[in-house]
Order: structure tokens, then C-alpha cells, then sequence
């Protein structure tokens, strides 16, 4: 379980690293928790010449709440989401998610960038920052961009992130109203058999906004406008419920695997939700 | 490929060593520094056999590369404590048969030694939510568990006792 060979750079400053990136080219890729890379590694699915550790790079680092705008730097570590007060006062579905990754040693060193930028289906955070509507930050030699979560995912390990770029931060309107991040896994440190990240505001009786996504039910993580659409107006009889549950249901499109056949995913993945709409709906 | 100086503070002596980029803490702890308590189950980042304490942070260091750890400051099982002068975690796992064959056990301690560190006083299901990633194929956790709440029991005791 010995990776290959590979040279190893640790720059202090985003610049330095996106430079690297560009001139050492497709054979070099950042390393942050290392959680993923580290295990595709020792098996040998990613063969890599040089690797660039962005531990040392302060700027990624921290979390900024501001005007009912958070951002959260990419080396944050999921243990770091967990144990934030003031995240887990502005936008408590974090640490939900977070305490549902894996287990505390890998939530130690993995961080957020990693999960959002890895591109692997399996990811939570992913599907949560697309509930969100969050927007990625990425540097590259031609400058900065942001590209939004809802777009940044092409098909399993493909993003919209150049090669040459560095995704240095998370960011998104603090959540109002209820939230709930429902996974079920076969054992803790499981990836999902499914997941269901939801957000729902609420007036009175009334839905008055929702945000539904689901996670590892199909080649990128899922948000369906449809599904959040068919609660707002409603107050959540079981008529909408079950209209949200099927329009999100025929946005995935699980494989059969170790976790499963189709039909049970499906199975799943609608009890899942439902189970996420109604906490999300009681905590609204 | 070039291997490379790698300085660190293990139980609190400074080494240094020469490693491969690509090694593996794990490899450099018990290889090349003859530090053995930290031991390798599984090897795929599942078991947490391997577990150490990094810069204040559990972590499994087979999914730890040795140029990572260049500069950090590790603690393994032997630096908790040793024959003469057993560790509370390791006194409690004795006395309530917190192991049997014990392979796990280095890791299960180092584990603990940290959430006892953030959680003085847990709760039984802290204990089993924080002690989730290391695995043990003998016990079936139980007094597993009840060691370390009894560890927790006697630090807050001890701490009492020195105020
Ligand atoms: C036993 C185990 C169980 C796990 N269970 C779960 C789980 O249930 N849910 C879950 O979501 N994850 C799980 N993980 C994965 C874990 O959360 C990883 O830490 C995470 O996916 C990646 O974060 P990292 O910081 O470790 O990234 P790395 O492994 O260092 O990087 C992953 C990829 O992203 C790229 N990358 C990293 N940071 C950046 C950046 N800032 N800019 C551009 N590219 C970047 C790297 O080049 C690499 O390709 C598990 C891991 C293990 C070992
Ligand atoms: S040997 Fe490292 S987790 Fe099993
Ligand atoms: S005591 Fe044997 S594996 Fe835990």
C-alpha cells in the first residue's frame, strides 16, 4: 500500500502555489487533508510526479461571517466546521453534515476544499453546498473567479476547476428558517447509500422558500429546483411532500453497487428525503 | 527518488530522519524510529490501529504522508505512558478489560487520551461518537468504553484532589 514516488512542495502563499501548479503541469495536483487523495494514491488510481501541500498557507484558513455572508476557507478542517460557535449559530447545517462525515480522525485533517473540489459523488458536502447555493473561489495563473456550486459539477471527478486552479474558498448567505442533512450509511465512516440536504423558510402554516439536493445518487451531487418548488405555498401536506419526493427522485440516477441495487436506492434515497423535509420543516 | 530530511518531535524528543516523500508515517514511526506502539491494521485509513496524536489532532498515520508531518510535533502510545508509569487510560483498560488480544489498543488509548483532552466529562455515547474511527475485533467495546469513562472519572478526581 506504498503510493508511487512523487516530490513533494509546501509553498506558503496561494500565489506561489498556483505557479507551481502551472509550471509543473498535469502530473502535479494539491494535497490538503489528504483523506482522498492519499488512499487513491496507495492504490495507485492517481499516479502523480509532484504534489503541492497547501498546509502552510495561511490565507486558506479560517472562517469569516459578515454581513449575513459566510466564507470558509478551503483548508478548513471538518473538525474545525463542527466545533465553530459562530458557524454553528449562522448556519447550523454545517455541523450536521460535517459530524456525519467519516469518523473524528478523518474529520481532523480532511478539510472543506478537499470535499467540494475531490469531484467523488460519495462527498456530503458537495450536495450541501449546492442546498446552499454556494459559490466556489478559484484562483488560477489567469486570476480569480467564482463559479457556483449548481454548476461546478461535471460528472464523477470532473469539476469546472482548471487543472492550474486552486479552489481557496467557500461562500454562501447565512441559511435562514429550518435545515436538516439526513444521511444513511451502512456504518459510521460509510459514505451515503443516500443523503438529502434541506433548507425550508417558512410563514406561518406557509412554505415560503425550500432548497433540496441529495447526495451519492448519481454521477454529481443532485439539486433539483423542481423538488424545492413543489413545497413553496404549500404547508407541507403529505400531497406536496410526496410531489417534492418524486420530482427529486427523477433527478437521480443511482447505480447499482456494494451499497445497494437500484430499487433500493430509490427506496432510500425517497425516505431519506422525506425524513430530511419533515426535521427541516419542524425546526423552520 | 530523493529522500528528503525530515525533522519532528516525537514524545517529546526531537528526530530527525531521512525518508521518501511517499512513505507513510506509520512506516517512519516504526521502521526507521523503532517507535512500535502505534501498529498497522488495515492499512486503508478504516481501522485506526495506527492512530497517533499530531500537532493536537488524532489522526491515522498510515493516511499521513512523511513529508506532511515534516515540523509536526507527534505523541504515539509511548509517549503516554510506560511500564513503570502507566498512563489512567492505560491502568483503566487493564483493570476493566478494555482488551484482550490488545493489537487495537495503542490506538484506542491515543484516541482517547485526546477526546478526553477536548471532553474531560463525556457522556457513554460521546465516548462511543468520539472513539468511532478505531476499530477492535475482540471486545465488542463494552468495557472498552467503561475504561475510559472510569479514566475520566479518576482524572477529574485527581484534578479535584490537586486544587
Ligand atoms: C475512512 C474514510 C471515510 C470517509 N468518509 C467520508 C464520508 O462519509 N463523507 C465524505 O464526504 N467524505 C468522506 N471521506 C473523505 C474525507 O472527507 C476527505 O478528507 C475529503 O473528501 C477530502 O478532503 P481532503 O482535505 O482530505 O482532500 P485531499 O485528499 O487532500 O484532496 C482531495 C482532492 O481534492 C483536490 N484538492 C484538495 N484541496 C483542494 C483545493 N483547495 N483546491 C483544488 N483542489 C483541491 C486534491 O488535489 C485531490 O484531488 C472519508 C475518508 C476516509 C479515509
Ligand atoms: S492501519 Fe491506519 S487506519 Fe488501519
Ligand atoms: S483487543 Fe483485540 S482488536 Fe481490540
Amino acid at each position: 500500500m506504498i503510493p508511487g514516488a512523487f516530490e513533494y512542495h509546501r509553498p506558503e502563499s496561494v500565489g506561489a502555489a498556483v505557479k507551481l501548479l502551472a509550471e509543473l503541469g498535469e502530473e502535479s495536483r494539491v494535497i490538503a487533508g489528504g483523506h482522498s487523495l492519499i488512499p487513491m494514491m496507495k492504490l495507485r488510481m492517481a499516479d502523480l510526479s509532484h504534489l503541492i501541500d497547501l498546509q502552510k498557507i495561511d490565507d486558506l484558513k479560517g472562517i469569516r461571517i459578515e454581513g449575513g455572508r459566510i466564507t470558509i476557507g478551503a483548508m478548513t478542517t471538518q473538525h474545525e466546521l463542527i466545533t465553530n460557535a459562530a458557524l454553528q449559530d449562522a448556519a447550523p447545517i454545517l455541523r450536521e453534515a460535517a459530524l456525519q462525515i467519516a469518523d473524528p480522525q478523518v474529520r481532523y485533517v480532511g478539510t472543506l476544499g478537499g470535499n467540494v473540489a475531490n469531484g467523488d459523488p460519495g462527498n456530503d458536502m458537495p450536495g450541501l453546498m449546492q442546498c446552499l447555493d454556494a459559490s466556489f473561489t478559484l484562483v488560477g495563473p489567469d486570476g480569480e473567479r467564482q463559479v457556483a456550486a449548481r454548476d461546478f459539477y461535471e460528472a464523477a471527478y470532473f469539476t469546472a476547476r482548471a487543472d492550474e486552479e486552486i479552489l481557496t474558498a467557500v461562500s454562501f448567505d447565512a441559511p435562514q428558517g429550518g435545515y436538516a442533512y439526513e444521511k444513511q450509511k451502512r456504518k459510521i465512516g460509510d459514505y451515503a447509500t443516500a443523503a438529502a440536504a434541506v433548507l425550508i423558510a417558512r410563514d406561518g402554516d406557509r412554505c415560503t422558500a425550500a432548497s433540496i439536493a441529495m447526495t451519492n445518487l448519481a454521477d454529481t451531487p443532485t439539486y433539483s429546483a423542481e423538488a424545492g418548488a413543489a413545497l413553496v405555498g404549500s404547508g407541507l401536506d403529505d400531497e406536496a411532500v410526496k410531489a417534492a419526493v418524486t420530482a427529486a427522485l427523477s433527478a437521480i440516477e443511482p447505480a447499482e453497487d456494494n451499497r445497494g441495487p437500484v430499487e433500493f436506492k430509490m427506496h432510500v434515497a425517497g425516505v431519506i428525503l422525506r425524513r430530511a423535509i419533515d426535521r427541516a420543516w419542524s425546526r423552520a | 527518488m530523493a529522500k528528503t530530511h525530515l525533522k519532528m518531535t516525537v514524545n517529546g524528543q526531537a528526530v530527525e530522519t531521512l525518508a521518501e516523500p511517499r512513505e507513510l508515517l506509520i512506516h517512519v514511526l516504526r521502521e526507521k524510529l523503532g517507535i512500535k506502539g502505534p501498529h498497522i491494521g488495515c492499512e486503508t485509513s478504516h481501522c485506526g490501529a495506527c492512530t497517533v496524536d499530531m500537532d493536537g489532532k488524532s489522526v491515522k498515520a498510515c493516511t499521513v504522508f512523511a513529508a506532511q508531518a515534516d515540523g509536526a510535533d507527534v505523541t504515539t502510545i509511548e509517549g503516554l505512558g510506560g511500564p513503570d508509569n502507566l498512563h489512567v487510560l492505560q491502568e483503566m483498560f487493564r483493570e476493566h478489560h478494555g482488551l484482550q488480544c490488545g493489537y487495537c489498543t495503542p490506538g484506542m488509548i491515543t484516541r482517547a487520551h485526546r477526546l478526553l483532552q477536548e471532553n474531560p466529562n463525556p457522556s457513554e455515547e460521546e465516548v462511543r461518537f468520539g472513539m468511532a474511527g478505531n476499530l477492535c475485533r475482540c471486545t465488542g467495546y463494552q468495557n472498552i468504553v467503561k475504561a475510559i469513562l472510569a479514566a475520566a472519572a479518576e482524572m477529574a478526581a485527581a484534578k479535584e484532589a490537586a486544587q
